[in-house]
């Protein structure tokens, strides 16, 4: 079962289809060039403003959680690249009401294809590469200020890291486009959820009280994409009831992430067309 | 060899439950019953025309049918395939326009939806340009090929959605609502084609519709839905027959006249502006429109005619009484 899926996943032609529907999507994206330098101009303002809000918290303190403004950069660049990564990429997922209710999920159904990789691919929004450009230019700035002992394993991290955050934060934008199956209009909910997901990574997890820690590292695991590996990366213990190795289990929390996700989706796939409702 | 039906559906029921708000709180919840019992089957390369009142479970029917609704109890085949369990299996050999909802991408010109369409039902890139110089020569899309689908008139857009439908030439073509709000040349050139794309192709075909005109075009066999259950089923005189719907002629005359009675075939049922414009009732099947005509004319000299059709709600009121 397992090597099936492997073999269809693998085979080029299953992903054919797929490839050009986002290449039509990309296609009349570009086609504005004007209002697309807009797009991303906003997006890097937008990323710019909330960095500003670590800078100012700055200027008051000079140690947050356990790092120092260096660290906080480090770790809000990692967050930010494997968030706007995410949104880029399934950000488009929380208007799932709205595929409903013009009826472009019937017509996902009514073609040869996966209806999840159908909506994936119906949208990307490459504006969201602003802010992804600022997180870089962040931690370009932010690694040659900290005091980071470099070995084999701080590179590995440091590739990793956004990689399989951005997983995370797309299985959590797959599970809250889930939940829209049966909110029918709950995307104001579900975004606290994503959006308030990403804000949580942005900062250091130890300043948060105990349940809401467990929330973001356990229930919505935030902490994975960003902090937990930052303090490996900068080799500092965190807090005393957070284990440091964690930090290295970022590719499994982003697996049990899409696996829970993935359930859900079927589940709310199910509810739609009325299996068993 | 005998084919297997195109469709077949069996004691096909869907239930939806409503919810509907009693007070801050509470909410009573009921059960309504969209499709209830509906037993038949369609042949293979047949025509038929799926048609009832608004809301009489039409469109959940067609949902059943593509495997977009599981239904609540019963079964239904589609090309031999249970659609929800096989969709994509399918999706493959069915063609589906929703004639209100859009399944081009708005943003793109034709031709790149239908490129992308192309690739997503994996078609061979001969057959597939073949294909579509086919469809854009006879349903005339060549001049608006490059043109935004959110710039399209109606009749455009409803056109290249057809050709979407068939790209991938499906064995079964299902249009729901497909001429609504067009005009009556628009209307006239889509029917056309319909004849013609399944003369040459053996394209089945199931049709829902409001117009009286292309059931009777398009289609050799009409089933009459009402509230969820199949109110007939049979020829479209076949339904005359029973409810005896009748089409209206209406006669503008140079000059006034007395009222135009006892014309074969048709009953008097108006007289307006004192003899000026005239309305005759007749049946078709029974008379030809061009036989009223010719009998009006031996009595009077016609301006202008109109004729106005049954309405689909009126015939299955009659049909509802008839029963």
């Amino acid at each position: 079962m397992c090597a099936r899926w492997w073999f269809k996943v693998a085979d080029p032609r299953v992903l054919a289809p797929y490839r050009a529907l986002l290449a039509s999507r990309l296609q009349s994206q570009l086609a504005y060039r004007r209002s697309f330098a807009l797009d991303v101009f906003g997006a890097v303002g937008i990323g710019l403003l909330e960095f500003a809000e670590v800078y100012v918290i700055f200027a008051n303190i000079s140690i947050l959680g356990g790092l120092d403004f260096a660290g906080v950069a480090l770790l809000f660049a990692l967050a930010n690249i494997a968030f706007s990564l995410a949104d880029m990429t399934v950000g488009h997922l929380d208007a799932l009401p709205t595929y409903i209710r013009t009826g472009l999920l019937d017509a996902f159904l009514l073609r040869p294809l996966s209806v999840l990789g159908q909506l994936v691919t119906s949208d990307v929004q490459l504006r969201r590469l602003g802010r992804t450009a600022v997180a870089v230019v962040i931690l370009a700035v932010a690694l040659p200020a900290s005091d980071i002992d470099w070995r084999a394993e701080t590179v590995y991290l440091l590739i990793l890291t956004p990689i399989a955050g951005a997983a995370i934060f797309a299985a959590l934008f797959v599970l809250a486009a889930a939940a829209q199956f049966w909110l029918v209009d709950g995307a104001e909910l579900t975004s606290a959820f994503t959006y308030g997901g990403s804000y949580a990574a942005s900062y250091p997890t130890s300043i948060f009280t105990m349940p809401v820690r467990v929330l973001f590292t356990f229930v919505i695991p935030a902490a994975f994409t960003a902090y937990l590996p930052t303090l490996l990366i900068l080799g500092i213990p965190g807090p005393p009831d957070t284990p440091v190795w964690l930090g290295w289990l970022t590719p499994v929390a982003a697996a049990v992430a899409w696996v829970v996700a993935l359930l859900a989706w079927r589940l709310g796939l199910r509810h739609y067309t009325g299996t068993g409702s | 060899m005998t084919e297997q039906p195109i469709i077949e559906a069996e004691g096909l029921c869907r239930d939806f439950t409503v919810r509907t708000p009693l007070g801050r709180f509470r909410r009573a919840k009921r059960t309504v019953h969209a499709v209830a019992d509906l037993t038949f089957s369609v042949a293979h390369g047949a025509a038929v025309g799926y048609i009832g009142a608004n809301g009489a479970g039409k469109s959940t029917t067609i949902k059943m049918l593509t495997g977009i609704l599981v239904p609540t109890a019963g079964t239904v085949r589609t090309c031999g395939l249970e659609p929800h369990r096989r969709r994509k299996e399918l999706a493959r050999q069915i063609g589906v326009v929703f004639g209100q909802r859009s399944q081009l991408w708005w943003d793109l010109p034709l031709r790149e939806s239908y490129r992308a369409l192309a690739a997503v039902h994996d078609l061979d890139p001969a057959r597939a340009r073949a294909r579509l110089g086919e469809l854009v020569d006879r349903l005339d899309l060549a001049s608006f090929l490059d043109t935004p689908v959110r710039q399209l008139s109606l009749g455009q857009r409803i056109r290249g959605e057809i050709a979407a439908a068939l790209l991938h030439s499906p064995r079964l073509l299902v249009l729901d609502e497909p001429t609504i709000g067009l005009d009556v040349l628009s209307k006239e050139r889509l029917r056309v084609f319909l004849v013609e794309e399944r003369a040459a192709h053996g394209t089945s075909l199931l049709l829902t519709t409001h117009d009286m005109d292309d059931v009777q075009r398009l289609t050799e066999r009409v089933l009459v839905v009402d509230k969820g259950r199949m109110a007939f089923d049979g020829t479209l005189t076949g339904l005359v027959d029973v409810v005896g719907a009748q089409r209206v002629m209406v006669v503008d005359l140079v000059e006034a006249c007395p009222g135009l009675d006892q014309v074969a075939g048709t009953e008097l049922v108006g007289v307006e502006a004192g003899g000026l414009r005239q309305r005759l009732a007749f049946t078709p099947g029974r008379t030809t429109a061009a036989q009223v005509l010719a009998a009006v004319a031996e009595r009077a000299v016609v301006r202008d005619l109109a004729i106005e059709e049954p309405d689909i709600e009126d015939v299955v009121r009659k049909l509802y009484l008839a029963r």
